[in-house]
C-alpha cells in the first residue's frame, strides 16, 4: 500500500467532486451526483442514507467501477478505479445470486471466476454455507429458499473472495423485520472478523444508525452530501437492543431533521412528476 | 390433546377420501364424455340409412367418416400395410424426418439466436430480414423445397427445419437479451471475465426461453413434415393422408389424423421429461397453458 497524503493512512474508499451524469434513451440527460465527496477509513463502517432517488446506488456503482464517473475521482485504497474493482465486494438489493446454481455452487462461484480450482473452491465454499448458518443447504436450489436464506447464500458469495471493501445497496429492505434483525447482527459478526471498510445504502435511518460508525446524509437527487454524523455508541452492539439507548435517540433525531428535508423535497417531486 | 389430534385426523382423512372422490369423478366424467361423442357420432351416421346409399343417414359417413370404419381402416393399415407398404414404415419415416427437422431447427435457431442477441451490430443489420422472412407464411416453402429436393426425405427435413427455426430463433435471441443485470453486474463484481459471463449467465439464463420453445417447436416439426409429405413424396403419414383424400376415403383421413395425434401427445411428453431434467432448478417453467 501506497502512504497517504499526510493522513498517515490510505482511505480505502475515497470519492472526490465526482459528477454522474446519465442519458436515458429519449436522450435526456439527467444529473445523479453532483461534486460529492466522499472518504470511507479502512475498517469503517459507512451508512449512507437519503431520500428515494438520491444517487445512492450510483455511489456503490461508482466505488465498484461497474460505471465510470462523468467528472471527478474516484480512488479505493489508494489506487484509482478502472474497471470492475476486484478489491469489492457487493450485495444487491434484489436477489442477484444464480438461480440456476445450488447454494454450494453460488458460493464457490467467486474463487471459481477468479481461477481457484473446482475442488479448492468448493471446499472454501463449505466453510462459508457453514459460517452463514446454512450448513444442510448445499444442494438446494434459491427457489426452495427462503427470502432470509436467500441473502445469507448472497453474503457468503460476497464475502468469500475476502472483499477489503464491501458495498452494500439497501440489501435486507425486502425481509421482514425479525429476519431483518437477524441479518443485521450476521452482518456485523461477520464484518467484525473481517476488517473489511463497509459502505452501507440505505433508506433506513434506523438500520444505518444501528450498524454503522458514521453516516452520510445525501441530499434528495443531484445527490451530494448534506451532513455526516458519528455513531459513537460502543461494539459490539446487539441489533435489537442498540435503538433504546439514549444516545440512539439523540442521534436519530439529529439526523432526521437533516434527512426530513430532503424525503420532503423528493416527496414533492415525485408528487409533481406523477401529476404532470 | 388426543381427542384434538384425533379430531384433526379424522378431518384430514374426510378430505382425502373427497379429494380421491372428486378425481374419480373427473376421470368418469373425462371417460363418459368421449364415449359419448363416439356414441353420438356412430349412431348419427349409422340411424335412418335406406340400403347402400348413405346420403339418406342423419349425417352422411361418405363425407364424414364413422368410428366404427376409422378402427377398421386403422386394422387393415395394420394388418394388410398401406398403398405405400407397411404402416410401420410409414410412422418411422414421418418420425425420422421431424425429429432431424426438430435438431438441426433447434441447433440452427440457438446458435444464430445467440449470436445476433450478443451482437448489437448484426441483429441491427440481419433484422429486416429476419422479420420479412419470419412475416412470410413458410409453409410455401414446401414447394420449393419439393422442386428443389425432390420427393425424399430431405425436402420434408428443410421444411420442418425452416419452421422450427424461427421460433426457437426467437426465443434464443430473446432470452439473451433479456438476462437480469443485476446476475450481470454480480458475476462481474465476482470476477466473471467474458467468457465465464457467457458461459455462466448469459447461458443460462436463455436456456430458460430456450426450452420453453422447444413445445412449440416440436409440433411444428410435426407440421412441417407432413406438409412436406402432403405436397410430395413416397412414403410417410401424409402421403397417407393424401391418398386417402384423393380416394375420398374419410375414415382414412380421420385414422392418419389419430396416428398423429399419438406421435404427437407422446413427443410433448418426451419434451416435457427433457424440460424437467434441463431446468431442475426453475419451479413452474412450463409456460403453456395446461389445463
Amino acid at each position: 500500500m501506497r502512504a497517504g497524503d499526510g493522513t498517515g493512512s490510505v482511505a480505502a474508499i475515497e470519492l472526490r467532486g465526482v459528477t454522474k451524469r446519465f442519458v436515458n434513451p429519449a436522450g435526456h440527460a439527467f444529473t445523479a451526483l453532483r461534486d460529492l465527496d466522499l472518504t470511507v477509513a479502512p475498517g469503517e463502517f459507512c451508512a449512507i442514507v437519503g431520500p428515494t432517488g438520491c444517487g445512492k446506488s450510483t455511489t456503490l456503482a461508482l466505488i465498484s467501477g461497474l460505471e465510470p464517473p462523468s467528472r471527478g475521482e474516484v480512488r479505493v485504497l489508494g489506487h484509482p478505479v478502472h474497471g470492475v474493482e476486484r478489491s469489492a465486494g457487493y450485495m444487491f438489493q434484489r436477489d442477484a445470486i444464480f438461480p440456476w446454481k445450488n447454494v454450494l455452487d453460488n458460493v464457490a462461484v467467486g474463487p471459481r471466476f477468479r481461477g481457484v480450482g473446482r475442488s479448492d473452491a468448493e471446499s472454501r465454499a463449505r466453510e462459508w454455507v457453514v459460517r452463514v448458518g446454512l450448513a444442510g443447504f448445499e444442494r438446494y436450489y434459491p427457489h426452495q429458499l427462503s427470502g432470509g436464506m436467500r441473502k445469507r447464500v448472497a453474503l457468503a458469495q460476497t464475502l468469500i473472495n475476502g472483499p477489503r471493501v464491501l458495498l452494500m445497496d439497501e440489501p435486507f429492505s425486502a425481509l421482514d423485520v425479525q429476519t431483518r434483525l437477524l441479518m443485521e447482527n450476521e452482518l456485523l459478526d461477520l464484518w467484525s472478523t473481517t476488517g473489511a471498510s463497509v459502505a452501507f445504502v440505505t433508506h433506513d435511518l434506523e438500520e444505518a444508525i444501528a450498524l454503522s460508525d458514521r453516516v452520510v446524509v445525501i441530499t434528495a437527487g443531484p445527490g451530494t452530501v448534506k451532513g455526516e454524523y458519528r455513531v459513537d455508541i460502543p461494539r459490539p452492539r446487539s441489533i435489537a437492543e442498540v435503538r433504546f439507548e439514549p444516545r440512539f435517540v439523540e442521534l436519530y433525531e439529529e439526523i432526521w431533521k437533516d434527512l426530513r428535508d430532503e424525503v420532503l423535497v423528493s416527496y414533492e417531486r415525485t408528487k409533481h412528476s406523477v401529476a404532470s | 390433546m388426543g381427542g384434538l389430534e384425533r379430531a384433526s385426523g379424522d378431518q384430514d382423512a374426510v378430505r382425502a377420501r373427497a379429494h380421491a372422490r372428486r378425481r374419480l369423478l373427473v376421470f368418469a366424467l373425462r371417460i363418459g364424455l368421449g364415449v359419448f361423442i363416439l356414441a353420438s357420432w356412430e349412431a348419427l351416421t349409422s340411424l335412418r340409412c335406406e340400403g347402400k346409399d348413405t346420403a339418406t343417414c342423419v349425417i352422411d359417413p361418405f363425407f364424414f367418416g364413422k368410428p366404427s370404419g376409422i378402427w377398421a381402416q386403422l386394422v387393415t393399415w395394420a394388418r394388410n400395410g398401406t398403398a405405400q407398404g407397411p404402416l410401420w414404415e410409414q410412422i418411422v419415416v414421418t418420425l425420422e424426418e421431424t425429429v432431424l427437422g426438430f435438431l438441426i431447427g433447434v441447433a440452427l435457431g440457438i446458435v444464430f439466436g445467440v449470436v445476433l442477441g450478443r451482437s448489437r451490430m448484426l441483429s441491427d443489420v440481419l433484422g429486416p430480414y429476419i422479420k420479412a422472412l419470419n412475416a412470410m407464411p413458410r409453409v410455401v416453402l414446401g414447394s420449393i423445397f419439393t422442386i428443389a429436393l425432390g420427393l425424399e426425405m430431405p425436402s420434408k427435413v428443410a421444411l420442418a427445419v425452416v419452421l422450427v427455426f424461427f421460433v426457437v430463433f426467437f426465443n434464443a435471441f430473446q432470452g439473451v437479451r433479456e438476462v437480469d443485470r443485476d446476475l450481470v453486474a454480480n458475476a462481474r463484481i465476482l470476477g466473471a471475465d467474458e467468457r465465464r459471463l457467457f458461459t455462466d449467465v448469459v447461458l443460462p439464463s436463455a436456456l430458460s426461453w430456450i426450452i420453453a420453445s422447444l413445445h412449440t417447436s416440436l409440433g411444428f416439426a410435426l407440421v412441417g413434415a407432413i406438409v412436406g409429405e402432403y405436397l410430395g413424396a413416397r412414403q410417410g403419414i401424409g402421403l397417407m393422408i393424401a391418398t386417402a383424400q384423393g380416394s375420398f376415403n374419410s375414415n382414412g383421413v380421420y385414422a392418419a389424423m389419430l396416428i398423429l395425434a399419438v406421435i404427437a401427445i407422446l413427443a410433448e411428453a418426451l419434451v416435457t421429461r427433457l424440460e424437467s431434467v434441463l431446468i431442475r432448478w426453475r419451479p413452474n417453467a412450463i409456460t403453456d397453458v395446461t389445463i
